[in-house]
């Protein structure tokens, strides 16, 4: 029950406000948003943290013939991505209500859409779903980038588009292929697949279907040239709906169909997947290091942490996986914050070039200190929500190789070159003709922030009530691939 | 006492919190009494832990405050332990601590970010307790990171001045390097031992024999993060630059606690250290190569808080050559004497700086001995406590650093010898540069100079005596005294004791060791006094010519300049190529290709239709979602 008002009041609402004329959408969908976040507070304390399998859950046939049902429910790992969806909308609608867009009924109807298709996929417990859900996740964050993007927004959203459409088809391929093995009547069940035990030789070539709509997803390396102009080119709503939540997509199919289903194929070619990871964030960390424009460097840099979490999720081990899922919520968290800086940054000034910044810390002092909190959860400072799943996140990847932990480490170095370097730019210094008038903090503007900072430190400090949601789902994750690896 | 550890570092975090968020509602005097008020604070609680250990029986005691971390089999817990370890390091943070918060209050007088000042203050010294006091490694790095956040936030606080932001970011990521190393050791502990918690790991690497691969590989990881943060060769390199923030700091985080963090690490690692007799050849050497090679940097040098810098790492140095041979107390002995002679050096230094308006050049010096008499006084005490004569503090715990040294290897002591011979000349050098002779600055300055407020002066009372009298702890058996501090951390090393070799010298040994080093210590004493007091000599201006030796050291071996050159420039190198080269003309171009190959195909099928791509795609997939959604219906 809980979980059908989760995943249809944002469609519903999202369908509502596209009549909603005037600027009065802008409170409606905050309220909507709201109202969201409050069903899945509810649904917190009602969350039994000791089961590992989906609850509040329910299924209804769907298309009879093809023998599909319309399940959907959450485990622990669900959950938590649902309640960083939940928690992040607010925030970004918050945000976008700062800015005036053209069509903002559409706009808002867009984001909520986006949510409806998010928690679809997170929630989804038969394949066709998932599939489904995944595709009308792309459709509206498509269109937000289509219609209120920048200058060359038609040339990257179509690339965008086509890239992930590509990937998804061949994720399409691989569960009809699935659906085929399973015993008649056949079913799209996922409990049912993850029992289907395929050969070695089946698991290492369907590894590969999945594991390209992933990557391209995530991204990993070499699937990632959509990403930095999408980001950068889509207005920042979108930019943020984008990095904080939909990059978790590919990581949480990965966790929710490739590991169960195919944990041979995984094992066979994780050095692969590992050191395409790894490289991933080496190398878009070192892109990150060149850039100038804030939007596109914290892009890659978003890239670059998306990419350990998927190194740790093909390392598939406890500490691997349990880091990867508190990160998704970490880095939700820490990449909407940075974008949402940049925006203040925007807004003000009407640049995001580095170079043409400096020396907001002396003019706008409140602004400066909750960047740079933002910023170190980012690189991952200790006690703040950064750390925790970086951490486990290498100890997962030690564990399958130390070298590669190593390597991957180097992020941590590299991320606070990049870091550093553009908040001494930029906040640091004596100020500029630019930033000599910036005002500090605005009421909205703290309504945001505030709220951001404490969930950055309580994560740091306590993540005892979020880890434990997932812990239960990730022990059994681990029994079903031992089951078969052993 | 004990069930009240948490308090200790909670006050500094509330000091940092009020401070911090109500800064503009109260006055400076208002700021700086909060913030010393919760080091004083901290530091009664501390003392009275110290004084349970002394007369308890019971010498361990942890305290619990909550869970984590949990994930599968890896725990960990907000918890602190109290032993005598632990306690002697709160003794030093909170003490030390504390009378620099109270220098601060005199010496930032002016400052307009004083409020902001002290909240940073607080702010380290709550980490640093945390570093000391955890009961597990995951918690001794937050607190490492954290005291890392403070330096940097505390180099760079004059952030107005690029070349400061410069100096603390350089600090960070010279810091994030060794830090990388640590995060390994950690996780390489976990994976062995099964836990992090030092009691669990220590108890079970009792089993594991000596020198096992991974025992070495994990005591080589940690030692690359406290190269990292107690600036050793070759990560020494971001300390002699964290002088840019203000002097306070430099005493109380550049000298007196953060970078000892390293030694501490490693003592109270010291199990796992004497199980890898290979990684303590390796951290005595580097020890005693960095307390050389600072110290000839030390002797050239002209700034007074250069000198001061380069000497910091130098006598890092012998503490790691302490850890190096076995010495674990005498290794915290010297952490604990220095922090007292080096923080009275420092915080002398800001009083000198303070009364020439900023200047810190010694060769613009001089003849201060008149104005400022109780700076003076208290400088040359800790000038002959860190020179190493007999009976002030740093003779006592350099001597058995050394005669450990020399136990284990001879040409170690040498060294040692060295570099202390090197010390006590450009530490007095620097002493009758700054006080001796006739004032070489401005008359402007000459018309300022003035004794420090008593703010400032009391603290610099205060570590004199301890400077000139801490040694008497530790006068060791040869000497007729008991070492009182060996016994207190007995329990902390005994277990090292049983595992690792250490030769022991005769009486007649040591005492010729003695003799020997405080006999060459007064000849260079005399040396440089006849130079640099008798004939006045001064250090040649920057234009003059100097010999290619001289000026390799006085440009510090370039060691910047390559570092610059063979890591940074090609590290910004290559992330240019890759993004202009790889990234937008490789692999995008490849990815666009094979759109525009796709594209091309349309194009035939496009004559029979019109409109665009996308728009068929799009239709077709909403219509296959419509059409489902129809059938749920």
């Amino acid at each position: 029950m809980i979980t059908s008002a989760l995943l249809f009041f944002p469609l519903l609402a999202g369908i509502a406000l596209f009549f909603v004329k005037g600027e009065q959408v802008k409170k409606l969908a905050l309220s909507a948003a709201l109202i969201e976040f409050f069903i899945s507070l509810v649904a917190y304390f009602q969350f039994d943290k000791a089961i590992a399998n989906a609850q509040f859950a329910m299924s209804t046939p769907w298309v009879k013939s093809l023998g599909i049902n319309f399940s959907i429910g959450m485990d622990g790992i669900s959950f938590l991505l649902v309640l960083l969806t939940t928690f992040l909308l607010p925030l970004i609608i918050l945000s976008a209500n700062r800015n005036t867009y053209k069509n903002p009924s559409s706009l808002y109807a867009l984001m909520l859409l986006m949510q409806f298709g998010l928690i679809g996929v997170f929630t989804a417990q038969d394949a066709f779903v998932f599939y489904i859900f995944w595709e009308i996740a792309l459709l509206p964050i498509y269109f937000i980038a289509l219609l209120w993007g920048g200058a060359e927004k038609v040339r990257i959203t179509f690339k965008f588009f086509i890239y992930t459409l590509a990937g998804s088809l061949l994720m399409l391929t691989a569960l009809i292929y699935l659906y085929f093995q399973t015993p008649a009547p056949h079913t799209f069940d996922l409990q049912t697949l993850y029992t289907l035990h395929l050969s070695q030789g089946q698991q290492n070539w369907i590894f590969w279907p999945f594991f390209i709509a992933f990557a391209i997803k995530m991204p990993v390396f070499p699937f990632h040239s959509w990403l930095a102009d999408t980001y950068t080119d889509a207005p920042m709503p979108g930019t943020m709906l984008l990095s904080g939540i939909m990059s978790k997509m590919g990581v949480y199919g990965a966790i929710r169909l490739l590991l169960p289903i195919a944990p041979l194929g995984v094992q066979n070619w994780g050095t692969t997947a590992i050191v395409l990871a790894v490289i991933g964030v080496l190398y878009t960390s070192l892109l990150a290091m060149y850039q100038k424009d804030y939007k596109r460097l914290v892009a890659y840099s978003s890239a670059a942490h998306v990419g350990l979490i998927a190194a740790g999720v093909f390392a598939m081990n406890h500490q691997g996986l349990s880091g990867a899922v508190i990160q998704m919520v970490a880095h939700g968290i820490s990449a909407f914050g940075l974008f949402f800086v940049i925006d203040i940054l925007f807004l003000r000034t009407g640049t995001r070039q580095i170079n043409e910044l400096g020396g907001l810390r002396l003019v706008a002092p409140n602004f400066a200190t909750a960047a740079l909190i933002i910023l170190l959860s980012s690189i991952a400072l200790p006690l703040t929500s950064g750390f925790i799943g970086e951490f486990l996140l290498l100890a997962g990847i030690y564990q399958y190789s130390g070298m590669l932990a190593a390597f991957g480490g180097l992020t941590t170095i590299l991320g606070a070159v990049y870091m550093l370097r553009s908040y001494q730019s930029a906040f640091l210094g004596d100020h500029t003709t630019v930033s000599s008038n910036f005002s500090d903090l605005v009421k909205e503007e703290k309504l945001i922030i505030v709220p951001l900072i404490l969930v950055i430190f309580f994560i740091g400090i306590y993540p005892k009530p979020l880890m434990e949601i997932a812990e239960p789902s990730v022990k059994q994750l681990i029994s079903i691939i031992e089951l078969s690896v052993k | 006492m004990k069930e009240l550890v948490w308090l200790v570092p909670l006050f500094p975090l509330i000091g940092f919190l009020i401070i911090g968020l109500f800064k503009n509602n109260f006055s400076k005097k208002l700021a700086g009494t909060i913030a010393s008020g919760a080091i004083l604070a901290s530091f009664t609680v501390s003392l009275g832990i110290f004084i349970e250990l002394l007369s308890g029986a019971e010498k361990t005691f942890t305290y619990t405050l909550f869970d984590w971390i949990t994930s599968g089999d890896f725990s960990v817990a907000i918890a602190f332990l109290v032993d005598p370890l632990s306690s002697i390091m709160l003794l030093i943070i909170t003490g030390v601590g504390f009378l620099i918060h109270l220098y601060s209050i005199g010496y930032m007088h002016d400052d307009e970010g004083y409020a902001k000042f002290f909240s940073y203050l607080n702010l380290f010294v709550f980490f640093m307790l945390l570093l000391v006091l955890g009961n597990n490694y995951l918690l001794m790095f937050a607190g490492w990171e954290g005291v890392g956040l403070a330096s940097y936030l505390l180099i760079g606080f004059w952030f107005k001045n690029q070349s400061y932001n410069d100096a603390a970011k350089k600090a960070f990521i010279v810091n994030r390097i060794g830090d990388l190393g640590f995060v390994l050791g950690i996780i390489l502990i976990f994976i062995t031992f099964g836990s992090i918690n030092y009691a669990d790991v220590f108890g079970s690497a009792m089993s594991h024999p000596s020198n096992e691969p991974v025992i070495v590989l994990i005591t080589l990881l940690l030692f690359v993060g406290a190269m990292g943060k107690s600036a050793q060769i070759p990560l020494y390199t971001w300390l002699p630059d964290a002088m840019a923030g203000p002097t306070p700091v430099s005493a109380l985080i550049h000298a007196a606690t953060m970078v000892t963090a390293g030694v501490y690490m490693i003592a109270r690692s010291n199990v796992l250290y004497s199980l890898s007799p290979t990684t303590l050849t390796i951290v005595a050497i580097v020890g005693a190569v960095t307390a050389v090679f600072a110290a000839t940097i030390g002797i050239l040098q002209n700034d007074i808080k250069k000198v001061l810098a380069y000497s910091t790492v130098s006598q890092l140095g012998y503490m790691f050559l302490a850890m190096g041979v076995g010495a674990f107390t005498g290794g915290i002995f010297h952490l604990a004497t220095h922090a007292f002679f080096k923080a009275l050096l420092f915080l002398g230094a800001g009083s000198v700086i303070h009364a020439m308006g900023g200047e810190q050049d010694i060769r613009k010096m001089g003849g201060l001995k008149k104005y400022l008499p109780i700076t003076y006084m208290t400088f040359l005490i800790g000038t002959i406590a860190i020179s190493g004569i007999p009976p002030f503090s740093g003779f006592f715990s350099k001597d058995e650093i050394l005669a450990h040294a020399f136990a284990a290897n001879p040409l170690l002591w040498i060294l040692g010898i060295a570099g202390s011979i090197m010390t006590a000349f450009y530490m007095f050098r620097l002493f009758y540069l700054t006080f001796s002779g006739t004032f070489r600055g401005t008359e402007h300055q000459k018309h300022h100079l003035h004794e420090s407020p008593s703010t400032m002066t009391i603290p610099l009372i205060v570590l004199a005596v301890l400077a000139a009298l801490a040694g008497f702890i530790g006068v060791p058996e040869v000497l007729g005294g008991s070492h009182l501090l060996e016994h207190f951390l007995d329990p902390v090393f005994e277990d090292s004791k049983l595992i690792l070799f250490t030769n022991h010298l005769s009486h007649s040994t040591e005492y010729m060791l003695m003799g020997t080093a405080v006999g060459i210590l007064i000849l260079v004493i005399l040396f440089a006094r006849n130079k640099y007091f008798t004939n006045n000599e001064i250090p040649k201006s920057d234009e003059d010519k100097k010999s290619v030796f001289a000026n390799l050291v006085y440009n510090k071996y370039y060691v910047d300049e390559i570092y610059d050159a063979i890591i940074v420039k090609p590290l910004d190198f290559l992330s240019g190529v890759f993004f202009k080269f790889f990234e937008l003309k490789g692999i995008d171009s490849i990815v666009n290709s094979t759109g525009k190959l796709v594209i091309g195909l349309s194009d035939t099928f496009r004559r029979l239709q019109t409109g665009h791509v996308g728009f068929y795609i799009f239709m077709m997939v909403i219509s296959i979602v419509a059409i489902l959604f129809f059938n749920l219906i």
